[in-house]
């Protein structure tokens, strides 16, 4: 069957999240071995993927859409240029790996077919994310990722730490996805498309436009906190609370580099500007120095790297900021470098955990001779972690240099802080390396054997892979490079015919000995500048992640204050801002908009309506003399008794009819309540509290009888009361207007009241019940059970 | 209130006003009544019942949970609507048919069957509240 090539391209979005429904499942029938079952879902859509690479390489690119909500103009579409294709690739070929990882590192683990499934639905948000056309699209498969990855950290949710990563991931990235959506749809605004393709095309417009500043503003802070960029980067280091492939995989191809994504995605229409240049150097520098120097604080492998990661989503935001051609080159070639080596090396970090069982490099030592394909795969990954010859990463380095000279002092800086940031990765990368692996083999909590093939085949493919592509560079550069700088560009860029050279006659490659110096200098004094670090960090006592938690529970307070200070519990001040608001809601309207009715004249009345409203009148009058509480409720009876006489005098009978029920069965009721929550029998108020609640509802008297007024006085519109009286009886075959509007031509109105009322009546029942619990354990309104009955018999007998 | 001739007569005065409340339940659709006017006499019949005779007689006299009823009649009232879907018009059109008995033909009809939905939901709701409030502590 030949699948139209817009659902096939759409379904590499969905085709993952389809695959997470169907992996507890997968798990259950193949155990351990679901990891490589589950994997050929990603491999089939590298494949498939793959399968654009020349048409993309081309210049093409491909766009296919599916109509979603027309109405709205949004479809739900996708295109693939250079940019996305090599994510979308760069995704798919690490995710199945990362699932074949799984397998393994979870065997036996009573949830593993739950992790899968969320893992499969992480991977199919983050390439949704990446392949999306629509902005609304975009925006959806981006708060996936959120909730995929506070699924994933919160994995192991009986561990509190775990917990509050998680809750921490989700606060922080969902404050930018909201960003985010208020970013797109001024965007929206501005270019007049939904589709990121149109913005594209819409030229220079939005960089003119007043608006241009709020719209990047809210552009760079979802892609901040995404990307974990200073200040909002404390939440990744606590993400290591996740299960190691999570994190192999968050740090690498997915999540964080959501936010890289979005930058080159939308380079080509907020790029190339002073506020965009100077935020982007300016936060991914800062980000660049605080996460290398972070990491040489840490003794835990996974939060070294987690740390350095950090490191190198500045770095590559500071590139994207750059946003000349070879600045480009270098962030795609260094977000390459940077996947392959950081998924290798935490994999790496998952094996040591597993087999030694413990990750603090302090604790390990010697393990080469035990583990020594995973030896050898931590050298090639931090290799390229360094930016050895011939690796994928030391072309980046090469680039990333040869980008920056030769433009006056501001890019020496920037150069100077990029030396110093390498400096520093190498530091970590030879520290990772040597640290666990060489010297003498230190004891450790368990017998260290070789990771089985599943654990291995991902890690060793991607530290081969740095190779290879380095070596490759005459297809890198033409098919990759080409068409993924054109992307961020936003021009079309020609094959930059990239070689690996060695020329130790230009200045870059001085600029790469003095990283590698500075490095192995810093790595041999480690120890020192660690404890320094440390008792830097003690000294200054605060950190974001601190800060965080400041915000929280400063929010909770806020919260906790707010509902104290409007749900105080005292019913009277309730009912006396309830009727204050029902006052102004009444009064102001009338005032300011046609001024207070006139009042009516005396009219005419009958003696029988006369002494109708002398009922009403008598009955209010008692009701404010009344002694008694039970006399009082016995008075409105009889007020309301006269109103539904009017009713009845001036043809409303079926008003007046419920009118009279409600009245007996409130005065019942009113009774009984009083009589249950036995109140005082007289009215317990403070004079002061009299004259406020009495002005109150002189007030709110006054108001209804201006706004009857107003309303009698207005022109009485006849068009719904002429429909129902001539369609009453031909249709509905009913005299009685009034139960045929609600029971026929209003029916699932009504069909809605009674079902409200039934749920009033359980709700009040409820009340009612717990009222009475808490009433029972205090002995004094507590008599035995039945006397009350036995006593009011016995007292009728007698 | 508690008198004897308060109580001898209560059960009356119940029996009476629920044939009443039946009665102005089913001339609604012609004449000022309906099922919410039906559904508060029924409702003030159990309270006049509850208070002569106690909570507990009633609840025995009923058999059936009141807010059971309640539940019913918007059971009731819901499926009703599902009939018109029989006939392919839209949920709650009115279905009308007429049993020739004689002279008074009577007219049966959706609508009708809707209205005592309705008199269900308030009679039950309302009787259950009155009785919890009737509860003295016992059993609710």
């Amino acid at each position: 069957m030949e699948v139209s090539p817009d659902i096939a391209v759409a379904l590499v979005a969905i085709a993952p999240i389809l695959a997470a429904v169907l992996a507890p499942m997968v798990q259950r029938l193949f155990g351990s071995w679901s990891g490589w079952v589950l994997a050929v879902v990603p491999a089939v859509l590298f494949v498939y993927l793959w399968g654009f690479v020349d048409q993309v390489a081309a210049g093409g690119t491909i766009a296919v859409s599916l109509p979603w909500a027309p109405v709205y103009g949004f479809d739900f579409s996708f295109f693939i240029d250079g940019l996305s294709l090599t994510f979308a690739l760069t995704i798919s070929g690490i995710g199945a790996f990362i699932l074949i990882y799984s397998g393994a590192y979870l065997k036996g683990h009573p949830h593993q077919g739950r992790f899968l499934a969320f893992l499969l639905l992480f991977m199919g948000a983050m390439l949704g994310l990446v392949l999306a056309d629509s902005v609304i699209v975009l925006y959806t498969f981006w708060e996936l990722t959120t909730v995929a990855s506070f699924l994933l950290i919160g994995f192991d949710h009986s561990r509190q730490l775990a917990r509050r990563a998680a809750i921490q991931a989700l606060v922080v990235t969902g404050l930018g996805g909201l960003a985010l959506l208020a970013g797109v749809v001024l965007l929206q605004r501005l270019t007049g498309s939904w589709e990121l393709s149109g913005m594209l095309a819409s030229g220079p417009e939005v960089i003119a436009h007043a608006a241009y500043v709020p719209v990047l503003v809210l552009v760079l802070l979802a892609a901040f906190t995404k990307s974990a960029q200073v200040p909002f980067h404390f939440w990744l280091p606590n993400a290591m609370e996740a299960p190691t492939p999570v994190s192999a995989f968050l740090h690498s191809a997915t999540m964080v580099q959501g936010g890289v994504y979005l930058l080159a995605r939308l380079s080509p229409v907020l790029g190339g500007t002073d506020p965009w240049m100077l935020s982007l150097v300016g936060f991914g520098s800062v980000t660049l120095l605080w996460g290398s120097v972070a990491a040489l604080r840490q003794t835990d492998l996974k939060q070294m790297l987690a740390q350095t990661t950090i490191a190198s989503l500045g770095l590559l935001i500071l590139l994207i900021g750059i946003g000349t051609k070879l600045a480009l080159i270098a962030a795609i070639l260094y977000f390459l470098g940077h996947a392959l080596y950081k998924a290798a090396l935490f994999l790496v970090a998952g094996i040591i955990d597993h087999e030694a069982g413990t990750r603090d490099i302090t604790a390990l030592g010697g393990l080469r001779d035990h583990l020594t394909i995973t030896f050898l795969i931590s050298v090639l990954a931090a290799a390229s972690m360094i930016g050895l010859p011939p690796l994928v990463s030391y072309l980046a380095k090469e680039e990333m240099y040869l980008a920056l000279l030769d433009n006056g002092w501001q890019s020496l800086v920037v150069l100077a802080i990029m030396v110093i940031g390498n400096a520093l990765l190498t530091v970590v990368a030879l520290a990772v390396v040597i640290k666990p692996f060489m010297g003498q083999f230190v004891p450790v909590p368990k017998d260290p054997h070789e990771a089985p093939l599943a654990m291995l085949a991902g890690p060793l493919l991607f530290g081969g892979l740095g190779v290879l592509l380095g070596l490759l560079t005459g297809w890198l550069s033409g098919t990759v490079l080409a068409p993924t700088v054109s992307a961020i560009a936003g021009t079309p860029t020609a094959d930059p015919h990239l070689a690996l050279v060695v020329d130790p006659l230009t200045p870059v490659f001085w600029l790469s000995i003095a990283t590698w110096g500075l490095g192995l200098l810093l790595f041999l004094r480690l120890d020192t500048i660690r404890t320094l670090l440390r008792r830097a960090q003690l000294a200054i006592g605060w950190t974001f992640d601190i800060g965080f938690d400041w915000l929280m529970f400063g929010l909770i307070r806020l919260a906790a204050g707010f509902t104290r200070l409007w749900h105080h519990g005292r019913l009277e001040l309730y009912l006396v801002v309830l009727f204050a608001m029902l006052a102004v809601a009444m009064i102001v309207p009338l005032w300011t908009m046609d001024g207070l009715p006139d009042v009516p004249g005396i009219v005419d009345l009958t003696f029988y309506e006369w002494a109708v409203m002398a009922l009403g009148v008598a009955g209010v009058l008692t009701l404010v003399i009344a002694r008694t509480r039970l006399f009082a409720i016995l008075a409105l009876g009889v007020q309301g008794l006269a109103v539904a006489l009017v009713f009845l005098l001036f043809g409303a009978p079926d008003l007046s009819f419920t009118q009279l029920m409600v009245e007996i069965l409130s005065v019942v009721i009113l009774a009984l309540v009083m009589t249950r929550l036995r109140l005082d029998r007289q009215d317990p108020r403070e004079l002061e509290d009299l004259l406020r609640d009495g002005g109150l509802a002189v007030v709110c008297g006054l108001g209804f009888t201006a706004l009857l007024f107003a309303v009698l006085q207005g022109s009485f519109d006849p068009r719904l009361s002429d429909f129902f009286n001539a369609q009453s009886v031909p249709v509905a075959h009913g005299r009685n207007v009034v139960n045929v509007i609600l029971v026929d031509f209003r029916g699932i109105d009504t069909l809605g009241e009674i079902s409200v009322v039934m749920t009033a009546g359980i709700a009040t029942l409820a009340l009612i019940r717990s009222a009475r619990r808490l009433l029972a354990p205090t002995p004094k309104t507590a008599p035995p059970q039945k006397s009350p009955r036995r006593r009011r018999t016995g007292a009728a007998k007698a | 209130m508690n008198t004897l001739i308060f109580r001898t007569l209560a059960p009356l005065i119940t029996a009476t006003m629920i044939v009443f409340s039946i009665f102005v339940m089913l001339r609604g659709h012609n004449e000022p009544g309906g099922g919410f006017i039906g559904g508060l006499i029924a409702a003030s019949a159990i309270a006049i019942y509850g208070i002569a005779a106690g909570p507990v007689a009633v609840r025995a006299a009923m058999r059936i949970d009141p807010l059971a009823i309640a539940g019913f009649g918007v059971l009731l009232s819901a499926l009703s609507g599902m009939i018109s879907l029989v006939y392919g018009v839209p949920y709650l059109t009115g279905i009308w048919t007429y049993l020739p008995l004689g002279e008074p033909e009577i007219a049966l009809s959706t609508p009708l069957v809707f209205d005592i939905g309705v008199y269900f939901v308030v009679f039950g709701t309302f009787s259950a509240i009155g009785l919890a409030l009737e509860d003295n502590g016992e059993e609710g």
